[in-house]
């Protein structure tokens, strides 16, 4: 049994249909990547798997129950944490009041190990824990909407394009500890990326995603050496 | 120097008053960016919910005058309470995804509706309620005019500063304080990290609707008379008193409506009384066009 499954989703805004008939299943313990154009609806499929926008059509699954008509909050109560699409930290707060809301669906008693755990990922945070979240840079916020993701406790962890703006060497630190929490803490990732390169290199499985429909699946090795891929996301540098 | 004074222990008991309305109005704004316009007839409900407790406990024969005030600040705490959450559940949680002119007008509606309601249960004649404290101190005698500070007044002034010490760590140290902020800075990303939304809102209302019906009962007990129009007037001065703090900011609602109360005292005692509420209200037309943010609002979150 697939820890996610997305079958058949349609979402719409207003009149315009975002999702046109999504199949997405992520195993326990991978990392599955979903690549795609802009405005393809990679980030409406992440917030559809959370219940907003709700799905209009079709039917998602978490460990083999239906989540599709749960509110949002007891979606991410039954372990799926979101890094959202612009990061959207709270900017008046300051870090470790971020890490502190990330938590609020946890006992309070694991709270310490946990901040500790983010801090020892991203070190700049614990420096910065005292300041204002809006007053981050973007590399700094990114690290601190993935650290408040993980303070859930998550079992299935989505980003929606951690890499967006980075300088290249954060972009392959954000990747790494992508990849060593998904090593030590055994957790599963589904990661939304236009930098296809790095992203299908990191994942056991990738999707490809054009105008709300899945148009190729495959291993990412697979979709690295894919030519279409190659051609359409690929050419042009290693991003 | 003493007329002074004076005029400031007026203005900073009326100011108390439109501070408490005000932070129910800055409250929900921060939270779903609508003018809960119905918010005054909460603290007109509040005044009846005292004024009627008030004479249950004195039919009950309860006399002694901390314990009836307390009692009734309780009562009139809880049933306003329900009205605010009612508010929300009837009127604008049906109504939270649509354009905000449906919110403001259907605001405008309960306002209207509460009101009338008010008037079929309680007659329109006014309502009088013997003084419950009297008495005073009395200081700085100047040839034939006295200061007076008297013990409802103390009384007004205490008990909400107590309040506002046990909101703002409501606000600032419990995890209701924290969703709340949370949902005020961004309620998709609040529902995102397991924040119950719908719930927060709930007792965002509540909260409002408690320290509202406290305003009530101070109103009630210093005028002595109320009447189902009195949130009118009260809820709009409130409003002016949150815009001119900066709405959106608890801080600022306490500020601006102490500024108002003590404009109004001022106003009334040096110029005339009968335009008192036209200062109050130009002070909101000047804050509109020189400073929309307010004395304490922050400008919109720029997205990061």
């Amino acid at each position: 049994m697939s820890m996610l499954t997305v079958s058949g989703v349609h979402t719409f805004y207003g009149r315009i249909e975002a999702l046109r008939g999504v199949d997405v299943t992520v195993e326990e313990g991978e990392i599955v990547t979903l690549i795609g154009a802009n405005g393809a609806g990679k980030s409406t499929l992440l917030m559809t798997i959370c219940g907003n926008p709700r799905a209009a059509a079709g039917r998602i699954a978490f460990d083999g129950r239906e989540i599709t008509s749960l509110p949002t909050h007891n979606i991410v109560r039954r372990g799926i944490a979101q890094s959202p699409e612009g990061r959207r930290i709270f900017p008046f707060m300051t870090v470790l009041e971020n890490l502190q809301m990330g938590a609020s669906v946890v006992d309070p008693a694991h709270f310490q190990e946990d901040v500790d755990r983010v801090f020892t990922l991203y070190p700049i945070l614990k420096e910065r824990r005292h300041q204002r979240g809006g007053t981050l840079s973007g590399g700094e916020q990114q690290m601190l909407a993935i650290g408040r993701a993980l303070m859930s406790r998550p079992r299935l962890l989505l980003l929606d394009e951690p890499s967006l703006g980075l300088a290249p060497l954060l972009v392959k630190q954000i990747f790494s500890v992508i990849a060593d929490i998904n090593k030590t803490q055994k957790m599963t990732v589904f990661l939304v990326e236009q930098n296809a390169y790095h992203a299908l290199r990191l994942a056991h499985r990738g999707y490809v995603m054009a105008n709300g429909q899945i148009v190729l699946s495959g291993t990412g090795q697979e979709l690295l050496a894919n030519p279409e891929i190659r051609a359409a996301y690929l050419e042009g540098g290693h991003g | 120097m003493a007329y002074f004074l004076q005029q400031l222990i007026n203005g900073l008991t009326l100011g108390m008053i439109y501070g408490l309305i005000a932070i129910g109005y800055t409250m929900v704004y921060g939270i779903i960016g609508m003018i809960n316009f119905a918010h005054g007839e909460i603290f007109m409900i509040g005044a009846f919910v005292s004024i009627i407790a008030f004479l249950l406990l004195g039919m009950l024969g309860i006399g002694w005058v901390p314990l009836a005030v307390l009692l009734v600040m309780i009562v009139t705490m809880l049933l306003t309470s329900v009205y605010g959450w009612a508010l929300e559940r009837v009127a604008y949680r049906p109504l939270r995804n649509s354009p905000r002119l449906a919110a403001l007008i259907t605001a405008i509606g309960m306002s209207i509706f509460l009101q009338n309601y008010v008037q079929l249960l309680q007659g329109a004649r006014v309502k009088p309620l013997q003084p419950v404290i009297s008495g005073g101190l009395r200081f700085m005698k100047q040839s034939d005019f006295v200061v007076s500070f008297s013990y409802l007044q103390i009384f007004i002034i205490i008990l909400t500063l107590c309040l506002m010490v046990v909101f703002t760590l409501l606000i600032n140290k419990t995890a209701f304080g924290r969703a709340q902020r949370a949902c005020q800075q961004d309620l998709g990303m609040a529902a995102l990290i397991g924040i119950n939304v719908d719930r927060t809102i709930s007792l965002t209302f509540v909260t409002g609707a408690a320290l509202a019906s406290v305003a009530g009962l101070m109103f009630l007990m210093n005028y002595g008379v109320i009447d189902f129009y009195i949130g009118f007037l009260a809820g709009i001065k409130a409003f002016t008193a949150a815009v001119l703090g900066g709405i959106g900011s608890l801080p600022g609602a306490m500020l601006g409506g102490l500024l108002i109360g003590l404009i109004e005292a001022f106003w009334s005692a040096y110029f005339t009384v009968e335009y008192k509420d036209v200062a109050a209200f130009s002070i909101l037309v000047l804050v509109l066009i020189f400073r929309p943010t307010g004395l304490l609002g922050k400008p919109d979150i720029e997205k990061v």
